[in-house]
């Protein structure tokens, strides 16, 4: 398809880039443009202005900050998978991410950009909520933390406010014990989830201590299972596992579509839970 | 010059070029001063078009035209129906713009000529178009219900057929074993790697007109047709085409308003389709709703087969779409012998995108069928599957075999195809593993699916299209020139559109003539230089069109002896041709076929009646068709907590006849084999009850790739056809038929313990799930 006329500018600083879009309130970010231009291109969005920031320095890299790892808005899906401070200090990002779509996908997408595009289907929004990342804004104003709790209103829409860039995330490190896995349900290689399950678990004598759960594709927005993760808090591994995650899906209210009908979501939330939560807690 | 090219696994000529982008797609060519076409496309199902208004758009920047279907309605004609399948058919005209009335989503309703393509997409939203809305129908049963609404004046029934061998009745009067079957061949959506686009371009007097096709022949007659331009007036190009799977076998609605508008305009123009566009507007495939009644012995031997089909035309009858049901007429019966047979089809008119010829084209509907019910037939009787097969199938010492449905089966050895399948695939193990996971009740619990299937290809012999009722022949033409230098050229009718056909029609003649592979070359696919053709489709064009290379060498041949015969003072029958080269017999005295391309350009001395060329060309029309059959074998993995089901292993034991070359074989039957498989297991064009389609874009119209798909193993019998000198019998479509019923078979394998029959197609994880739930409960 054929995008409508917009109009393009690649600012030379982020100071620049948040004026950009401070002078029109129908413009957008663009950043590796691989959800961005598909909307475009489909006629589903009409913007006047798309300001590039994908070269912008400041909003790349990613970097070990001690006691969290920080991840630029416009480091590549390639880049996070590759980089050492990832796989050391948030392995659940690169579980994930070695999920989204497929390279040459993923050389061109941005992890910002998938938060920003606040995609429940999307990999990522799930495992920032899991592991309680903090997303890093600016705007004309200045900087503002939004807890990734916070961070996902609705269906495409974050809290990011118009006129405002997303800098990067601050993913806390893990201590000591925990485990983790990415388990995604998809009917072909390079398609969306049908159902996502993020799941970091911390582990001490055979029992689960502590667990953080995020869900894809359960609802408008990437959920955290709540009830599995307050039931599975000392529980010895084995069948009560099994029995925590049976509660995987409540409180959700997953979508419906040509793929799966909510009854049948749900019904993979608890199955992909259980699986996930076994998995990162070592016990296959 | 030993060596026989036919039969080495040659790489492909095409690839280098088509490897590097020096190709030549229909969209990427320009003319000096070209125009761009877009199409406004209905919304609705179902309207009468009470209104459009263009004007708005005709005023936009860059917009040099904007017509509606009344512009063109004094002179678009209809889109031809070349398959009229009974006397009474119902052929619906069918404008290439809609005039008064939409009949499915999709259908272009007007279209903007720009500068570029922005501009032409900008001014299709300042068409106004007021539709009166009228009711969608999508199902087809309901469809043939007598309240339902009307998609033509005439009715929704387009035709209905009968065909009855032997006594049915008795067939199934106190058969021992009944089973009776429905079975859902859903909707499919062509995808061809290269989307449809089509140039055309004027002097004022002739057209030239490029497309992505598969019928340049067809289409230019078909457009002189339609249009009324003379014949003669009329060139059609398909340059490098990529892929068609048979949606590239039609005559487009964008073909011939393109043709229309360099007419109106006196400019180039062209139009391209984007993705979404396509899934519209590209026709579909399938559609079946297959009703199967089979009789059989308590011993598994199959009495009679009752066949009843409703086919989804849907809104028009494109090229040959009444035919596609009517080419598994005789197929459903396959390789089993039997005493009776009755097949019924009803083509029924929707309100959807028509269907027509989709890789395969009736025959993967019909081995389905019968493949899916003789497993039934066998977990009826608890005999396993391969068993009740070899008790019906022919055997390899009865060929040639003529079968219930008329057919003549020229040649085929099924027992030799399935003894090296089942070795390949290690059935025996399988089988073992499976009962292991049975009583273990393992999560996840294994499948075994065959097929052994046949088809009929080589479309086809005229004088049986004709008493099919087909609107032209089946025939194949080539010419075959030696150059001054000693170098070939070739032209052939076929049009390749990712076949291999440069290649393997290379090889060929290299044997024939005895002249180096790389001095070979190939033309195609321009009716100003293959002048005659009947182009690709069917599995043809190897077993028609490459023997008419066959033909047109032997002629070569002939006049080079001739000639040799001349110039070295001897009788014709006294010489010898090997390696390229004349030798009289018993001497050293020889010439080679490049200096006597030489002699023959010079002129200088000439015998008698022999004209200063040496080329020749020729027309070849089988007496039969050709039947291709194998032996496919497909392992499952079916999570039943989940309901995903994964292929573990795939051998395909396939038998063509002769191979020419056994590298393009392969990728045909592995590309096959993966089509296949897609419609078990992931495609599905999906409609709503208002006719909307839902899948238009590959987010939700799942296509498989490489990663998704496991290695399959292959190999091959060879039982050459006897129908045609080479031996051959085509491999286009071999996979795709035999590959969709192995896959369900052994899902249904793996589930048939729960006490689950059937999972429709696509089988998804959801499907499998909710069978499991239905059976839990
Ligand atoms: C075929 C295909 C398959 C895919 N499959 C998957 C998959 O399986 N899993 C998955 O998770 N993703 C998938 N994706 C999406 C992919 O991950 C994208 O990279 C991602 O969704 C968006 O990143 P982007 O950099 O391309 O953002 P863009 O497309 O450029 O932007 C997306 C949105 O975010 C906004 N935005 C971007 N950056 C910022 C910023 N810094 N500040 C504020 N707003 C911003 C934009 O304005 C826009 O609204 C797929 C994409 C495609 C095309």
């Amino acid at each position: 398809m054929i995008p409508a006329q917009f109009d393009y500018e690649r600012p030379a600083s982020l100071a620049e880039a948040c004026q950009a879009l401070a002078e029109d309130d129908e413009a957008k970010v663009l950043a590796g443009g691989q959800s961005l231009l598909p909307l475009l291109r489909l006629r589903l969005a009409y913007p006047t202005k798309l300001v590039d920031v994908g070269r912008l320095d400041e909003l790349k890299g990613v970097h070990d900050r001690g006691d969290h790892v920080f991840i630029g808005a416009m480091a590549t899906h390639d880049e996070v998978l590759r980089a050492p401070a990832v796989a050391s200090g948030c392995p659940l990002v690169a579980m994930a991410t070695a999920h989204v779509a497929d390279p040459a996908i993923r050389h061109r997408g941005t992890f910002g950009g998938s938060l920003a595009h606040a995609d429940p289907a999307g990999d990522l929004p799930a495992v920032v909520l899991a592991l309680d990342g903090v997303l890093v804004a600016r705007s004309a104003q200045g900087e503002r933390e939004i807890p990734a709790a916070d961070f996902f209103v609705d269906y495409l829409e974050s809290s990011l406010a118009q006129g405002e860039i997303l800098a990067g995330v601050r993913i806390p490190k893990p201590g000591e014990g925990w485990g983790f896995h990415y388990e995604k349900f998809h009917r072909t290689a390079q398609a969306w989830a049908i159902v996502g399950v993020a799941a970091a678990v911390r582990r001490s004598n055979g029992a689960i201590t502590e667990a953080r759960l995020g869900l894809t594709n359960m609802g408008a927005t990437p959920l955290r299972a709540h009830a599995t993760e307050a039931a599975l808090r000392g529980v010895e591994l084995g069948d009560a596992v099994r029995q925590a995650c049976e509660q995987a899906a409540d409180g959700t209210s997953p979508p419906s579509d040509l793929h799966a009908q909510p009854d049948y979501r749900r019904h993979l939330a608890r199955v992909l839970t259980h699986r996930a939560v076994r998995t990162a807690a070592g016990s296959p | 010059m030993t060596v026989q090219e036919v039969g080495q696994p040659r790489k492909r000529k095409e690839d280098a070029r088509l490897l590097t982008g020096r190709t030549q797609w229909t969209d990427n060519l320009t003319r000096p001063g070209l125009l761009h076409v877009m199409f406004l496309r209905s919304p609705m199902a179902h309207a009468r078009i009470a209104s459009v208004d263009v004007s708005a758009a005709r005023g936009m920047p860059g917009v040099v035209a904007a017509f509606s279907g009344q512009d063109f309605a004094a002179e678009q004609g209809s889109l031809p129906c070349a398959w009229p399948v009974t006397e009474d058919i119902v052929i619906p005209d069918h404008p290439p713009m809609a005039v008064d009335e939409v009949r499915y989503v999709g259908e272009a309703v007007a279209c903007v000529v720009a500068t570029d393509r922005y501009r032409a997409a900008d001014a299709l939203d300042a068409i106004e178009v007021d539709y009166e809305p009228l009711p969608a129908v999508v199902d087809m049963n309901e469809a043939l219900a007598s309240d339902s609404a009307k998609v033509h004046e005439a009715g929704n029934k387009a035709f209905s057929v009968t065909i009855t061998s032997g006594d049915i009745e008795a067939a199934f009067r106190d058969a021992p074993v009944v089973i009776d079957r429905t079975y859902v061949q859903q909707r499919l959506i062509p995808s061809a790697m290269e989307p449809r686009a089509v140039m055309a371009d004027t002097d004022g007097e002739s057209f030239t007109v490029w497309s992505s096709t598969q019928i340049p022949h067809v289409l230019r007659v078909m457009l002189a047709v339609v249009t009324g331009i003379p014949e003669h007036r009329i060139r059609v190009i398909a340059p490098d085409v990529g892929g068609g799977f048979g949606s590239k076998l039609q005559v487009t609605a964008e073909e011939v308003l393109c043709l229309l508008l360099a007419r109106k305009l006196g400019k180039p123009v062209k139009w391209g389709e984007s993705r979404s566009e396509g899934n519209l507007t590209v026709h579909h495939g399938r559609d079946q709703i297959q009703h199967v009644r089979l009789a059989a012995d308590s011993d598994g031997r199959v009495r009679g087969l009752q066949v009843g089909l409703l086919a989804d035309m849907g809104a028009y009858l494109m090229l040959v779409t009444p035919g596609i049901p009517m080419l598994g007429a005789q197929m459903f019966n396959a390789i089993y012998k039997m005493d009776a047979y009755e097949f019924g089809c009803t083509g029924v008119f929707t309100t959807k995108m028509p269907t027509d010829a989709y890789r395969g084209a009736g025959r993967p509907e019909a081995t389905f069928a019968i493949e899916r019910v003789m497993d039934e037939l066998a977990a009826e009787l608890g005999m396993d599957p391969i068993e009740v097969r070899r008790r019906n199938w022919i055997r390899h010492e009865e060929f040639p075999y003529t079968t219930i449905s008329g057919l003549t089966y020229d040649s085929g050895n099924y027992e030799a195809a399935t003894e090296k399948a089942l070795a390949l695939f290690g059935y025996d193990k399988l089988r073992a593993e499976q009962a292991d996971r049975r009583d273990r009740g393992d999560p996840v619990q294994l499948g075994i699916g065959v097929s052994t299937f046949t088809e009929m290809c080589g479309l086809a012999p005229s004088r049986m299209l004709g008493e099919a009722n087909y609107g032209a022949g089946g025939w194949e033409h080539a010419s075959v020139r030696m150059l001054p230098t000693g170098k070939v050229e070739v032209i052939t009718g076929t049009s390749p559109h990712g076949q291999g056909h440069v290649t393997s029609w290379s090889q060929i003649v290299s044997d024939a003539l005895g002249v180096p592979f790389d001095d070979i070359t190939v033309l195609h696919g321009d009716t100003a230089i293959a002048h005659k053709g009947m182009d690709t489709y069917g599995s043809r064009s190897l077993v028609i069109g490459g023997v008419a290379v066959v033909k047109a060498c032997d002629k070569v041949r002939e006049k080079a002896r001739r000639l040799a015969a001349h110039l070295m003072e001897c009788s014709p029958d006294d010489l010898d041709f090997a390696a390229g080269a004349f030798t009289v017999r018993g001497t050293e005295q020889s010439r080679t076929i490049q200096e006597l391309a030489y002699a023959a350009f010079t002129a200088h001395d000439l015998p008698e009646g022999v004209e200063a060329r040496l080329d020749s060309d020729a027309t070849f029309d089988p007496d039969n068709y050709s039947f291709p059959h194998g032996t496919h074998l497909c392992a499952v993995e079916v999570d039943t907590e989940t309901g995903m089901v994964k292929i573990r292993s795939y051998v395909a034991v396939d038998d063509v006849g002769t191979v020419v070359n056994p590298l393009i074989v392969e990728g045909q039957v592995q590309g096959g084999i993966a089509q296949g498989i897609a419609q078990a297991l992931f495609e599905e064009a999906v409609y709503d009850a208002e006719g909307n389609l839902l899948t238009t874009t590959m987010a939700d119209y799942l296509l498989p790739s490489a990663a998704d798909l496991p290695n399959f193993t292959l190999d091959r019998t060879e039982t050459p056809a006897t129908s045609n000198p080479l031996g051959v019998k085509g491999v286009g479509e071999a996979g795709t038929i035999a590959s969709t019923p192995a896959v369900v078979n052994a899902i249904v394998d793996a589930l048939r313990p729960y006490g689950i029959h059937d999972i429709r197609m696509p089988c998804t994880p959801e499907r499998v799930w909710r069978a499991l739930e239905g059976v839990r409960r």
